[in-house]
């Protein structure tokens, strides 16, 4: 009150005028100088040799963010160009790195690990940093200027079951106060002894309970549980480590990973070059209330259709009770592991981009003992929420030039989260070493190969 | 002439209970140069075995994927006590571990339907490749340990 009362007398205003022309000055200085520096981050992006050893299309050049960060799962991007990967195990003490490029070169010359859980979700969403260890949701405040935020975490919620296999806890948020968050399936196929061969699944399987599905909750009320906050949205997912709500047409949007192991387990049904092929990782709309049909059907993507897993009595060819579950809204080879999506929505890339979406494919275990495959981001133009068009493989040889592995620990990289940055590059995280690339659409000004 | 019948079956991809209870013989003679003829037929089956059922996460090199399934490599479980390995392979394993300084949470499948002598055979096959060199397993050992955690396993197990 004071202050105002100062400020308004007229016998000051001189002084203060003066004062606010001096302050404006100031003021005006570290803009213009923070301006260039924008400008200077898009003119001084420089492509890496080989593009930091992938390949991608015609006019598209890739920079190296940061290596050797450890397993580098899911990524986002702040307005400012700050960069939060959240880690699969802590590494320096810290389960979140943070990364910042203060000479506009594109590549990150701060590196701060901070936070305690390892894990795989992360997400900005109103002024907060979002992530999630493998049984709870965090988030922490971004205050402006600060790279690590310096406030305590809340909790937003707490009580996921702890479980082996897809633990990872992936978050994405809708524009009407809610946050989404994909439970796995703690098993192949629902068997009481998991991946035992010939064994039938249990029906009904009580894992859809609480697991196996995408769950709803409050994107900001802390201390939530999922027994008494969350909304089971959508059921039926084996595991969606890829999910994310497309703002264009306000839907969500997830990638199933397909069951495993046909041959190894169901030998009379299948060999091993058929459970290589099979079943599809599908790409899935994901409506209040869908349900995707596991562990009881799998997608065929040669039958276009839901097939009756043989835990359930299935023999390759039946489809059963699986006529009316939901189907995906396009599919990709088995196997291959989606891991990150991300609708583009930047202003750097050419026109066909415009709302489509990246898909970043971790690569193949369980084509063994076939050759591993998938190792990739592939992109799929979309229009009103479909897909438009056949997937391109937009960057590739992730695995390494060329040759086909035997091994996914033969990968080079492996790609694992997408991002896009608030300029319009496309970010893409590897949890095999720790790399991250920017990718950017060189026009003929800026190319310098 | 038992082995031989076993090392058919599971190259044949049948995945059904062998019959269990024809008496083990040869396996555990310990010769420290040559491989014996035993032991040479316990090699064969693991392998067979390895193939079927450990190769898809295990991975062809036996050096798993990293992040989802350990390496058999120079791994403590692998190369240090047999009761322990044996009692994996017959009721699996689940929760968090660390092998050679990585860290896994998964599930390895219990495998108790594969006979005492797959058993013994996979076994020996993982103790003997991939760079290591450890004692073979006898299906005697297998047995012992089998009728153990049957007996101490009065409800399910992980």
């Amino acid at each position: 009150m004071r202050k105002t009362q100062l400020w308004l007398h007229p016998r000051l205003a001189g002084w203060y005028f003066f004062l606010l022309v001096f302050a404006f000055t100031l003021l005006s200085c570290g803009d213009s100088s923070s301006v260039s520096e924008t400008e200077e981050t898009e003119g001084n992006l420089t492509a890496a040799p080989d593009n930091g050893s992938i390949t991608l299309p015609d006019g598209f050049a890739a920079t190296i963010v940061a290596d050797d960060l450890g397993g580098a799962r899911h990524i986002v991007v702040n307005d400012n160009g700050d960069i939060y990967i959240k880690m699969r195990n802590t590494k320096n003490g810290g389960g979140v790195v943070a990364l910042r490029d203060t000479t506009g070169d594109g590549q990150a010359d701060i590196k701060e690990y901070f936070t305690e859980y390892g894990g795989t979700g992360i997400g900005l969403y109103k002024g907060y940093l979002y992530f999630s260890s493998d049984t709870i949701v965090y988030r922490v405040q971004l205050n402006e200027g600060e790279l690590v935020p310096t406030g305590e975490p809340e909790i937003i919620v707490k009580d996921f079951l702890v479980q082996g296999p897809h633990e990872s806890k992936p978050i994405t948020f809708d524009n009407s106060g809610h946050m989404y968050v994909t439970v796995g399936a703690p098993s192949n196929a629902c068997q009481e002894k998991d991946r035992t061969p010939g064994l039938a699944g249990q029906d009904p399987c009580p894992e859809l309970e609480r697991q196996a599905g995408i769950w709803r909750f409050d994107a900001e009320k802390p201390n939530q549980t999922q027994v008494e906050d969350g909304y089971r949205y959508s059921t039926g997912i084996r595991n969606a480590v890829a999910i994310e709500w497309n703002d264009q047409v306000n839907e969500l949007y997830a990638l199933q990973h397909g069951r495993d192991q046909l041959s190894t387990l169901w030998p009379k049904y299948f060999n091993d070059s058929l459970s290589a092929e099979l079943p599809a990782e599908e790409f899935l709309r994901v409506t209040d209330g869908s349900d995707f049909g596991w562990p009881y059907c799998y997608y065929d993507q040669n039958k276009e259709a839901k097939i009756l897993a043989p835990e359930y009595g299935g023999n390759g060819e039946e489809v059963g009770r699986c006529e009316n579950v939901d189907t995906p809204i396009m599919s990709f080879p088995a196997h291959w592991a989606p891991n990150g999506l991300v609708f583009y929505k930047g202003n750097l890339f050419p026109e066909k981009y415009q709302n489509g979406a990246f898909i970043a494919f971790h690569g193949s275990w369980n084509r063994a003992p076939l050759e591993q495959k998938g190792y990739l981001v592939a992109f799929v133009p979309f229009q009103n929420g479909q897909p438009s068009g056949d997937y391109e493989r937009f960057a590739d040889q992730f695995a390494g030039s060329g040759e086909a592995i035997n091994q996914p620990n033969d990968a080079e990289f492996r790609p694992m989260g997408v991002a896009v940055g608030p300029d319009g590059s496309l970010y893409i995280t590897d949890d095999q070493k720790g790399r991250v690339w920017r990718v950017f659409y060189e026009n003929s000004q800026v190319a310098q190969r | 002439m038992m082995i031989l019948l076993m090392n058919c079956s599971g190259g044949s991809g049948d995945s059904s209970q062998e019959a269990e209870t024809q008496s083990e013989s040869t396996e555990a003679q310990s010769e420290p140069q040559e491989p014996s003829p035993a032991l040479t037929q316990q090699m064969e089956t693991g392998k067979t075995v390895y193939t079927q059922y450990c190769l898809a996460c295990h991975q062809a090199d036996g050096n798993g994927v990293k992040g989802a399934f350990p390496t058999l490599h120079q791994t403590e479980y692998v190369l240090g006590d047999k009761t322990e390995l044996i009692t994996i392979i017959i009721n699996g394993l689940q929760g968090p571990i660390e092998v050679n300084g990585e860290q896994y949470n998964n599930v390895m499948p219990q495998h108790s339907f594969l006979t005492d002598e797959q058993i013994a055979g996979v076994l020996t096959y993982v103790r003997k490749s991939f760079g290591n060199d450890a004692e073979e397993i006898t299906a005697e050992e297998v047995k012992e340990v089998r009728d153990d955690v049957a007996a101490d396993t009065t409800g399910t197990s992980n």
